[in-house]
């Protein structure tokens, strides 16, 4: 399903340090648990790699085996890599109704990518997720954390557009 | 021409959302000051005479579930506020927070104060990252004019509030499943009893309930239990937040007493867009039923929708209109719950994928008439065999439109069959 | 009390008691799948919902609290339905291959079926859990997840009992599957080979590594096929071969394994008596030379690859002595073939063991002598038992066999071993009266005995107050572990054994719970008692092998070939 990448992320010393710092608010909030594992998976480029889980359960004390029990549950968590720009095309109904098929073949064909896919140079994963909450403004899609409402298959196609030629950062 | 009755959605677009001067302006946290000078059976009184129940769904009503917690004895008790709103269909939740999340904390506090906890949560979806600078500023203003933290208004009652994230999974909605994963858990549902009122978030008493519900309650204690009973029907008071989409001319969020009739509600909104004809309804959410324009004269409240085979849910008004085809529709819905059913008991996790399969096949011209009963039956076996609500609902649509769009699933299987 | 009619019949049962419990005491069989007596309710699988009068829902007999006044039907038309559905469903997903299944006649999935009759092809597709084939990587335990029915024992075992982490759930909805961390093989992870998952397992999902075919080959060599029998195989094997639980059954498996074709027939409960004459001179050494203490038993396989990944800072804690599997494999292929006139090579060393563990402990380089394993293969008793109906025995009838020389002789204290405290036990019968030189009044200290998770206990030896602790299962053993690696535990000697009850709780044993061990451990302990020989310093075998050939315990001769070394595997945390 995912095309090669060509530039592999890797741990460095200083994103590690960054890791165990995220981490290590555990101690102290675990409820907390879901916001420090999405803070830990944005330093590790919007994925969860098995190097990322193993300072997470040195630095936290929780298992290896129930780290990965908790991300492989949540949808948002991937422990494959992904790009920098992970685009979320809403699948459900209410966009459904409105048209959001059309609007993921404009975005699909823009960034040539399949829904699951990762582009060559790393810079977008194309996923297709349940409801967003913008029902009222459907079809939405949502671009790492932002999201944008009311599209059109001409609006979607030119929105993709934007991020390609790098008008928004990361 | 139908009005808005804006009990929930009172400050929404009025104020600045995390100023606590505009929300004060406008009466804030005076009900949770007025609460804090009653006792605690005063104010549970106040709640339970308002009748309010639980707007996520379920229906429970709130000072039931608030009695429970406040008499047992524990050293630490939680309220959770649950934003978990993943319905599709329904983004009432979003809109409340993030115009007006004051309100929602005010009422986390009277629960509190009630049940006896001094310490929140704020359970947000992982889809409304936008929404966390929201809360985490005005619970900051708050917290500086004394409204929320430590001895608030000099009353000696304690109670912060925390915001925790989801992380992408519509069945921690379901409040066994949310604690779980607050705690940090995979979040699939736990089965009850120990119910989270006696046995919930870390083992401690746990009231849940959603952001609606919660943002009432400043209202009831401010203006009295028998001022909301007046509102809506009886059984079923105050508003409803309902959430209005798809082909609908006019989308949008719009508040109206419980009891208010679909079909002026549909009105009110614009009738469908572009002038098209109306095939039906999803009512409810996607968990809720598919009705046709014959059943359109529907009071909306939760014991009429029930009685009628229909499911008022969490305010869902998702319009189709005759270019929709419903067998796409319900195909649509059931790959969504193949996608968030927890996997934990076998009905749930195996039936949602077998009723998708029997659908696909159907659509794609594949199905035979002995699959309608194998839905029916495996429906049934879902609906009263399942560990939570997801499983004894998810086959909802897929019934509710086999009884409602007869045709259509006929029609595909001869289509079938011809070819 | 609480009173409620089941099927119309009333019924009283103690408040707390649930549904389930309640049809029991009625003997109304409710079938069952993810329930598990030994383990926390998890109400998932619902093949055991019941109606309960007045409720749409139907209700999980295994979670509901029966309560005061329900009229529960277990067979009405609803309940029929359903369970046959959530068959039919999870048939839908199970490999269609029971007749070459190794849980074929102990499957529960299969059981269930029978029960509730269904004898139809389901009518949803075959979609099977996970397209992967066996995962063979373990050399302990074959996971199949084509016939896993997600009920979650396997994950509850390894991670609230064992704390091994080995395995959890993943995914979810359709895809939720039971693998280690990052789907890594099972032989890759840090699994300890426990087999408690194979235990708990209803289905063939989770199975032991077969070596029956070794033995079936090496009967077509010339080579001298010699075994050894541990402890509690005696005590564990007629169970296994559908006799009741706790029927010894020593003279018979030797009889059995000799029509098998096995040349020679040892007892382990000989080298269990060696690895007390070791590891009691061990610990009065640590003792009298301010040796690391507490000093840790080194027998079972699981605890050693745990202490090793999880605790390898107390790496120097643990007993430098073989286990007795590696004692005498050690024996067999340095001492034994020169007695008897033979190269090493020319010798099939085989053990027979309740421990999956074993078969990875067998293949430790450690443990072999120039570069060839010292125990060529390890049998469990599972597989034992199938060997001996695949041979045509009939078990029950057989005369029997006494073991052969030189290493047929055990001491009770050796048998012991086979129970959690037994290797405590027998040491300090051994310690007591080699340091004191008195002879004790009592050899039973039951303190250190029975099912309860950490036993503590303090022993005057002479001048010495020796203080003692076991624990089993390792969930206990970390709890033990903990306290000793932040200093809180001021033991001299500790005895951990990985499996819950000790070996005659083993994973390779026939499947158990709580109840089936209360009567393999009366065995054990009955088997004490009936020995002529209570202790493993009076075992004349032993003393003259020590006579003629290893010198004295804790010599040179001794550390050569029954001490060993471990390895740091903190690595598979990495």
């Amino acid at each position: 399903m995912r095309t090669n990448l060509e530039a592999n992320w890797a741990v460095t010393p200083e994103t590690e340090q960054k890791i165990v710092d995220t981490a290590g608010r555990y101690q102290t909030e675990p409820w907390q648990l879901m916001h420090i594992l999405l803070d830990i998976q944005k330093i590790a480029n919007n994925s969860f790699p098995r190097e990322v889980a193993v300072i997470v359960s040195r630095e936290t004390g929780l298992s290896e085996a129930s780290l990965y029990s908790f991300i492989s549950y949540y949808a948002m968590f991937s422990p494959s890599e992904r790009g920098r720009y992970v685009v979320r095309m809403c699948e459900s109904a209410p966009c459904h109704v409105r048209g959001s098929k059309a609007v993921m073949e404009a975005i699909s064909k823009t960034l040539a990518l399949q829904p699951g896919e990762t582009s060559g140079d790393g810079r977008f994963t194309l996923e297709y997720c349940q409801c967003l909450g913008l029902c009222v403004n459907s079809p939405a899609v949502m671009v790492n954390e932002a999201v944008y409402k009311d599209l059109t298959p001409g609006r979607a196609a030119t929105l993709m557009e934007d991020y390609m030629r790098g008008d928004y950062d990361a | 021409m139908l009005e808005e009755t804006r009990i929930v959605l009172r400050n929404v677009d009025e104020i600045d959302p995390v100023s606590i001067e505009d929300y004060r302006a406008r009466g804030g946290y005076e009900a949770l000051k007025k609460a804090l000078s009653m006792t605690r059976d005063e104010a549970l009184s106040e709640i339970d005479k308002s009748a309010l129940r639980g707007r996520g769904g379920a229906g429970f009503p709130i000072g039931k579930k608030l009695s429970v917690t406040k008499a047992v004895d524990a050293d630490q008790k939680y309220i959770i506020c649950n934003a978990d709103e993943g319905e599709p269909g329904t983004n009432k939740d979003r809109v409340v927070l993030s115009g007006d999340p004051n309100s929602v904390f005010e009422g986390m506090a009277i629960a509190a104060y009630i049940a006896g906890a001094a310490k929140g949560f704020v359970y947000l979806r992982f889809e409304y990252p936008y929404i966390f600078p929201i809360l985490e500023q005005a619970l900051e203003n708050a917290r500086k004019a004394g409204c929320l933290g430590g001895n608030i208004f000099g009353s000696g009652f304690d109670f912060d509030i925390s915001v925790v994230s989801g992380g992408g999974a519509y069945v921690c909605g379901e409040e066994t499943a949310l604690i779980a994963s607050i705690e940090g858990k995979r979040g699939e549902p736990q089965f009850k009893p120990p119910y989270p009122g006696v046995k919930g978030l870390f083992g401690k008493p746990t009231v849940v309930n959603n952001v609606e519900t919660l943002a009432n309650l400043p209202q009831i204690i401010q203006n009295g239990g028998e001022w909301f009973a007046n509102i809506g029907v009886p059984n079923c008071t105050g508003t409803k937040v309902f959430t209005l989409c798809g082909n609908v001319a006019r989308p949008g969020v719009a508040e109206y007493p419980m009891g208010t009739n679909l079909k002026d509600i549909f009105e009110a909104h614009g009738g469908v867009k572009d002038g098209k004809d109306l095939q039906g309804f999803m009512l409810g959410g996607q968990s809720g039923n598919l009705i046709n324009p014959d059943q359109m004269d529907l009071p909306m409240d939760i014991d009429t929708c029930r009685a009628r085979d229909a499911i008022l849910g969490t305010g869902t008004i998702m319009v189709m209109d005759d270019y929709c085809e419903i067998l796409d529709i319900v195909e649509n819905i059931m790959s969504f719950f193949i996608h968030e059913s927890c996997g934990k008991c076998t009905p749930c996790r195996e039936g949602n994928i077998r009723m998708h399969e029997i659908i696909h096949n159907i659509n794609a011209g594949d199905g035979k008439l002995e699959d309608l009963d194998t839905l029916e039956e495996l429906a049934e076996v879902m609906q009263i065999t399942s560990l939570c609500a997801l499983g004894q609902n998810s086959s909802y649509p897929v019934i509710t439109s086999l009884h409602n769009f007869r045709d259509d699933y006929l029609k595909a299987i001869e289509r079938g069959q011809r070819a | 009390m609480i009173s409620l009619t089941i099927d119309g019949l009333p019924v009283q049962v103690e408040e707390g008691a649930s549904v389930l419990d309640a049809a029991r005491k009625l003997n109304i069989n409710i079938p069952t799948l993810c329930y598990h007596p030994d383990q926390d309710v998890k109400a998932n699988c619902r093949i055991c919902v019941v109606e309960n009068e007045g409720q749409r829902t139907l209700l999980p007999a295994c979670a509901s609290p029966a309560a005061e006044g329900m009229a529960i039907h277990t067979n009405s038309p609803r309940v029929r339905k359903s369970r046959r559905h959530i068959l039919e469903l999870l048939l839908a997903r199970h490999a269609q291959d029971c007749l070459h299944c190794k849980r074929s006649g102990t499957c529960e999935l299969q059981q269930v079926s029978e029960d509730l009759h269904f004898v139809k092809t389901p009518r949803y597709p075959y979609r099977p859990r996970s397209a992967e084939m066996n995962d063979e990587s373990s050399m302990s335990i074959v996971r199949n997840a084509s016939k896993c029915i997600a009920c979650g024992r396997c994950e509850y075992v390894c991670n609230e009992i064992q704390t091994v982490h080995a395995i959890s759930k993943v995914n979810r909805g359709f895809d939720v599957n039971f693998v280690p961390a990052y789907d890594r093989p099972l032989g890759e992870s840090v699994c300890i080979n426990c087999g408690q998952c194979v235990q708990v397992c209803p289905t063939g999902a989770l199975t032991i590594q077969d070596s029956c075919d070794q033995f079936w080959d090496a009967l077509e060599t010339d080579k001298l096929i010699v075994a050894q029998v541990a402890p509690s195989v005696r005590i564990n094997l007629a169970e296994a071969l559908g006799e009741e639980p706790g029927t010894v059954s020593t003279g018979r498996l030797v009889t059995a394994m000799k029509r098998m074709g096995f040349h020679l027939v040892f007892d382990t409960d000989f080298t269990a008596d060696l690895t007390i004459m070791e590891e009691g001179t061990e610990l009065l050494g640590r003792v009298k030379n301010g040796g690391v203490l507490p000093m840790v038993t080194s027998c079972s396989p699981g605890w050693i690859k745990f202490c090793e990944t999880y605790y390898p800072d107390l790496l120097p804690n643990l007993s430098s002595c073989k286990s007795p599997q590696g004692m005498f494999g050690a024996l067999i292929k340095n001492y034994y073939p020169a007695k008897i006139g033979k190269r090493p090579e020319d010798i099939c060393s085989v053990s027979i063991m309740p421990c999956t563990a074993k078969k990875f402990e067998a293949r430790r380089p450690e443990l072999s002598t120039d570069e060839a394993p010292d125990v060529d293969f390890v049998i469990t008793v599972q597989e034992l038992a199938r060997m001996i109906r695949s041979a045509g025995i009939d078990f029950k009838s057989l005369a029997e066999t006494p073991f052969d020389n030189p290493f047929g002789l055990g001491s009770g204290a050796g048998e012991i071993f086979g129970a959690t405290g037994g290797v405590m036990e027998a040491a300090l019968r051994t310690v007591y009266e080699l340091v004191t030189g008195e002879t004790l009044k009592d050899i039973n200290f039951e303190a250190v005995r029975g099912f309860e998770g950490i036993k503590e206990a303090a022993i005057q030896v002479g001048d010495l107050p020796v203080r003692v602790a076991v624990a089993h299962g390792l969930g206990n053993a970390r709890k033990l572990m903990d306290a000793v690696r932040s200093g809180k535990a001021d033991y001299h000697f500790i005895e951990v054994m990985a499996c819950p009850g000790g070996c005659i709780g083993g994973g390779g044993n026939s499947i158990k719970n709580w109840k089936l061990m209360e009567s393999r451990l009366e065995a054990v302990y009955g088997e004490d008692e009936r020995l002529p020989i209570r202790k493993s310093h009076e075992n004349p075998a032993v003393n003259s092998l020590y006579e003629e050939f290893l010198g004295e315990p804790g010599g040179h001769k001794s550390h050569e070939l029954l001490h060993t070394v471990y390895t740091d595997r903190s690595y598979l945390l990495r």
